[in-house]
């Protein structure tokens, strides 16, 4: 069959200004760029990944939305439109990548921040100290205390595994395989001059980031790719991946042709043969097989990590995530439904989940009411674009909060949503050697983390308006929240009072 | 004879006091001995004669804000907000003083003989030739010099107990001007980080010996021996520290 | 009548306490706190004193305020199915009584403004029957009826419930509040006082200072801007803030961490003020381990934003700044005697000649406790 898919994108090339260097035909993976006597764009190729522009240096190249590809119609959009010719044409699944890009209701928009004026003074964050410190695990209720034998005051309380983190950013799973290894490296490289964590995703851990073991999270997913009691123990903590917002209740696929030599050492398995996630662990089909995971972890572990639950922020989050703090897991990470992906099917990733916010909300709320707030740290995952929104979700009662998309777009990433074709032209999403030498993992890191110190800087401003210099302060202060634009019941599920209401 | 001015301040609420201070010294009077003093607020505030005001007794908060002349002595100990915005004049404390002395400080002299509390000459300042100083003979607070933009700060640390510092932490944090000097050693990590610690040059130790002189003699201090004692000098690093802070 | 809107406040504080178990009347701590008037504005002034009722000291005394008959029935009502109540009585008052001291904290011309509008002040001194305790102790008893009475009594407000102690508090001037209650016809071996300036007017006995719970009182200097976390930390563990004001929850916290989970009072302070990381980075090992472990566990606990406070307990006083010292504070000893206050010179006006001055380090508790075997 012919295909009768119009051109999303008009690659416009002027050709006065263009000086026949051929950087764009290089640079584009797509394919979209041929040299005859002149660059001759196919423009039913582009994918909008923005390269060609950036690099060209003549600043020739314009893209623009093939904006009459299709009648105007507030009811029938054009993606609507050319999905259904795709699907017509295939007879396929509609497969995308990146988070979920609809007009939903963001609710970090709706929330504003409060300040001091004259009753408490605002600190100065940057004469005075102003601490972010965060420990993830789990924590007794209380302390207890004993007099030692030199008349001194000990503690008796043992307290269980911690991780400390100096911002509270982790970045978000992203599997080897996924992403580059370029990725990899920038990630762990960054975590650790930042005194955080990057976390593996499902495709295990190159050999070569081991050192970095105080910096990373490995992760167990259903397909166990690369989990080994090695791979266990290199790590700061472990995190069995339930789910993930961008497709809760679905598995992933890593196709053959990607694995290559090093990802079959990686994940441990012959290069060439599909990587297959199941969409549940086998091993858990119900909470106390999850119990029974956790512990098998902890056994292989020597209780020396802890360990995170990672679920997609589905309806019923809090009562599970109760459920998975009883079931012994340090930690709980809730991964909104517009957290990114490397593959997904577009009808789950549109669809499915709730937003983060209201998930984060529900869950900490839910742990206080049956008083196990202090067993587990919660993690917030999933859309969350810039400082502002990381400071309303510590506010709403996250002890840290993730990164993935906003940490590859620190990385070159355009959000052109082809992730799961392997030919991310910003050499992220791929496993194409001439791509993934585009991104230089020491570039790479020192963005990275200059995007984690520029976010603590702001986060300290807030703090410091807020008048608190410690990030305890700031944590689960819904009173220093107001919503706007809210009905109701969405405000009382936040816990948060409308603008304009006082204490 | 010159003719000194009494007051009993026992009971006396700091508005009549001061009213009274004020007037005297609009028809002439220039020197006031306020006895049985006890937590009147704002004494020599806002006066630009050059009187002389004896307070025996604990003054109350703000002692000598916005002051512009006078000579204060206190002796007693000194509350909070010593030399808070002032101009101009001496005030000389027989005793320790509280938290926040000298803020905003932008010329005079500030001599206490005790210790001084928290944030001490915080944003003191210098404009043309008034330059604020400020000689503790104890120990000071967190926070001492903080912002400091200009003026002398100076810490003897004398009499201190075993094992106290001279300074607390955050020492001359946020400090973009001006210069403190300290009698003995401090801790790298109670520094704020735009100061670092120098060697005293002699032109320094010029500066420092006049003042000192000055402030021995208030308290009948012997200067050779407090000058037998080496100092450091804290600096800030440069006038404009946060030129990085910010993106694009 | 209940204010249901929050209030911050500036105020002053002022503690004296006899460590060998002394009893004075209360004209000295009026006098203390007078001659910080200028602090207050006017719209809340308290006192906590312990040791006022030895004859009843196995007794809890509660102090209850109340709108009017009708609320003073139903708390009766409520008194009498849950605890037995040994005597009961108006509370003494000097109505329209007002300060008329000679002191540098006022303007004389200013005159006396007597205490007007006080709500119905009763006493009851009360056993907790055994029968309600077989499955909790009878403080824990003692604290869910505080609650329950704040919360679900409308109209009745209880302003304090230990042994041996009381809160007289109210909305005025402290001098005038003090002259009003007849603090000079009490003795204790510890007052606390409290002048407040509510940034607008209330209107409700209840809201002054100090809070109680128990025989904890606090009274209070500054806001606290962690108010929020902190009430949210404190709920899971059964406390209800009714009253929106920050003060509340310090004296939840003490009785939290103190009563219910046995941290040793130096401790709680590091909880409530606790060392910032740097300087807990070059603590000696088992000093480290203890502080990294309480900010790690009580994180929800920290108050964080400017304050001063003074907690009584029946054995003590304790009193702390936050961790960058925003408010003041002054302490001071005389023989037997500790005092504490905003200013050195609202201690020097009731004992002029010190043995010692010192105002303590942020975040550094100062604390006074009665000494072995007295009272
Ligand atoms: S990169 Fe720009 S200048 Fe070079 S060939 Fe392409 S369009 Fe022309
Ligand atoms: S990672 Fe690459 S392919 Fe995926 S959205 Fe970003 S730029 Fe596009």
């Amino acid at each position: 069959m012919t295909s009768e898919l119009p051109p999303e994108f008009i690659v416009k090339i002027d050709y006065n200004m263009c000086r026949r260097c051929k950087r764009c035909v290089m640079n584009c993976s797509f394919g979209c760029m041929h040299f005859t006597d002149r660059v001759v764009p196919e423009h039913k190729l582009c994918v909008a990944c923005q390269r060609c522009v950036t690099f060209c240096p003549e600043h020739a190249i314009t893209i623009t939305k093939n904006e009459l590809a299709y009648k105007e119609n507030a009811n029938w959009s054009p993606e609507t439109r050319q999905n259904i010719l795709k699907q017509a044409e295939t007879g396929g699944i509609l497969l995308t990548g990146m988070g979920n890009p609809r007009d939903y209701p963001i609710l970090w928009d709706h929330l504003l921040v409060d300040a001091c004026q004259v009753t408490n003074p605002s600190i100065d964050p940057l004469r005075e100290p102003m601490e972010l410190r965060t420990f993830l695990g789990r924590k007794p209720d209380r302390l207890e205390f004993v007099e030692s034998e030199d008349g001194e005051i000990d503690l008796a309380t043992e307290i269980e595994p911690q991780v400390r983190l100096d911002v509270p950013i982790v970045f978000g799973a992203m599997s080897y395989g996924a992403v580059s290894l370029s990725v990899h490296r920038s990630l762990a490289m960054a975590a650790a001059r930042s005194g955080t964590l990057m976390n593996t995703g499902e495709g295990g851990l190159h050999r070569e980031l081991y050192p970095y073991s105080g910096n990373i999270i490995v992760q167990v997913a259903s397909g166990r790719f690369g989990v080994h009691s090695e791979y266990l123990n290199t790590s700061a903590m472990v995190e069995i991946k339930i789910g993930q917002g961008a497709k809760p209740g679905i598995g992933g696929h890593l196709p053959g042709e990607k694995v290559d030599e090093d990802i079959s050492k990686t994940r441990m398995i012959p290069v060439g043969s599909d990587a297959i996630s199941p969409a549940p662990h086998h091993d858990i089909y119900s909470i106390e097989d999850l119990s029974q995971l956790i512990y098998a972890i902890k056994e292989a572990t020597d209780y020396e990590k802890p360990v995170s639950v990672k679920i997609s922020a589905v309806h019923n989050v809090a009562a599970i995530a109760s459920g998975i703090v009883r079931a012994g897991a340090d930690v709980v990470t809730i991964d909104g439904f517009r957290g990114g992906t490397g593959a997904a099917p577009m009808v789950i990733r549109d669809n499915v989940g709730i937003p983060i916010e209201l998930a984060l909300a529900a869950v900490d709320q839910r742990l206080r009411d049956e008083g196990i707030r202090n067993n587990a740290s919660i993690i917030c995952a999933g859309g969350i674009r810039n400082s502002g929104d990381m400071a309303k979700a510590i506010a709403l009662g996250a002890d840290a909060v993730v990164i993935g998309t906003a940490a590859l777009v620190a990385l070159g990433c355009r959000i052109c949503q082809k992730c799961y074709t392997g030919n991310c032209a910003w050499g992220i999403a791929t496993q194409r050697p001439e791509l993934v030498r585009r991104l230089d993992p020491q570039v790479g890191a020192e963005r990275l983390t200059n995007l984690l110190t520029a976010w603590s800087l702001e986060l300290k401003e807030i703090l410091g308006s807020l008048g608190v210099n410690s990030i305890e302060s700031l944590r689960g202060s819904r009173e220093r929240l107001r919503g706007i634009g809210l009905d109701s019941q969405t405000l009382e599920l936040l816990g948060v009072k409308p603008a304009g209401v006082g204490q | 004879m010159k003719m000194v001015m009494r007051i009993d301040c026992k009971g006396l609420y700091y508005r009549k006091q001061n009213k009274i201070i004020r007037n005297a010294a609009e028809e002439g009077e220039t020197e006031f001995i306020l006895d049985n003093v006890n937590g009147q607020r704002y004494i020599g505030s806002g006066i630009e004669k050059k009187i002389k005001i004896t307070v025996n007794g604990v003054p109350g908060n703000d002692l000598a804000m916005f002051m512009n002349g006078p000579t204060i002595i206190v002796n007693a100990n000194a509350q909070d907000g010593v030399a808070n915005t002032m101009n101009a004049g001496e005030v000389i404390v027989h005793g320790s003083a509280g938290d926040v002395i000298g803020y905003g400080m932008r010329g005079g002299k500030l001599y206490v003989k005790g210790d001084v509390g928290y944030r001490a000459g915080i944003h003191a300042k210098e404009y043309k030739k008034q330059v604020p100083i400020i000689i503790a003979g104890g120990v000071a607070g967190d926070f001492c010099g903080e912002y400091m933009a200009g003026g002398i700060l100076v810490l003897l640390g004398l009499n201190r107990g075993e094992g106290v510092p001279i300074a607390g932490n955050y020492l001359g944090t946020g400090m973009h001007g001006g210069v403190i000097y300290i009698r003995g050693e401090v801790d790298e990590y109670t520094l704020g980080k735009e100061v670092s610690v120098l060697q005293l040059d002699s032109k320094d130790m010029k500066v420092l010996t006049k003042h000192l002189k000055e402030y021995c003699e208030h308290f009948e201090l012997d200067l050779d021996e407090i000058m037998s004692e080496p100092f450091v000098k804290l600096q800030p690093v440069s006038s404009r520290p946060y030129g990085s802070l910010y993106a694009y | 009548m209940r204010c249901n809107c929050y209030i911050p406040s500036g105020c002053s504080v002022s503690g004296i306490m006899s460590e060998s178990g002394r009893r004075q009347d209360g004209n000295a701590i009026i006098k203390s706190i007078t001659l910080m008037h200028d602090r207050a504005n006017g719209l809340g002034g308290g006192f906590a004193a312990y040791g006022i009722y030895p004859r009843y000291s196995d007794l809890y005394a509660f102090h209850i305020m109340f709108d009017n008959i009708a609320a003073k029935e139903r708390c009766e009502e409520y008194l009498k199915d849950m605890f037995d109540i040994v005597r009961d009585e108006e509370m003494p008052t000097r109505p329209g009584g007002a300060y008329e001291g000679v002191t540098a904290g006022r303007y004389e011309e200013e005159g006396v403004q007597p205490i007007t509008d006080p709500p119905i002040l009763w006493r009851y001194f009360m056993d907790v029957p055994e029968a309600k305790t077989r499955f909790v102790s009878d403080r824990e008893y003692v604290v869910g009826q505080v609650m329950e009475i704040n919360s679900e009594v409308e109209g009745a407000f209880v302003a304090s419930s230990g042994k041996n102690m009381g809160a007289f508090k109210g909305v005025g001037y402290p001098e005038d509040i003090g002259v009003f209650y007849k603090l000079d016809e009490y003795k204790a071996y510890i007052w606390t006082a409290h002048g407040r300036f509510p940034t607008n007017t209330p209107g409700w006995w209840g809201g002054a200072h100090p809070f109680c719970l128990l025989d904890w009182s606090i009274v209070h200097n500054g806001e606290i801007s962690s108010y929020g976390i902190n009430k949210r930390y404190l709920e899971p563990f059964g406390y209800r803030m009714e009253l929106r004001t920050d003060t509340e929850v310090v004296a939840y916290l003490f009785d939290l961490l103190v009563r219910r989970h046995k941290l040793p009072i130096e401790l709680a302070a590091k909880v409530l003020a606790s060392p910032f990381w740097e300087d807990i980075d070059r603590m000696p090992d088992r000093e480290r381990r203890i502080a990294t472990a309480l900010r790690q566990v009580y994180g929800g606990a920290l108050l964080n934003g400017p304050f001063s406070i003074i907690l009584g307990h029946s054995r003590g006083m304790v009193g702390f700044n936050d961790r960058i010292k925003l408010r003041p504070m002054t302490c001071a000893r005389k023989d037997d005697m500790l005092y504490m206050s905003s200013e050195e010179s609202a201690i020097r006006e009731i004992a002029p000649d010190l043995d010692e001055v010192w105002s303590p380090r942020a975040g550094t508790p100062v604390i006074g406790e009665l000494d072995e075997g007295v009272a």
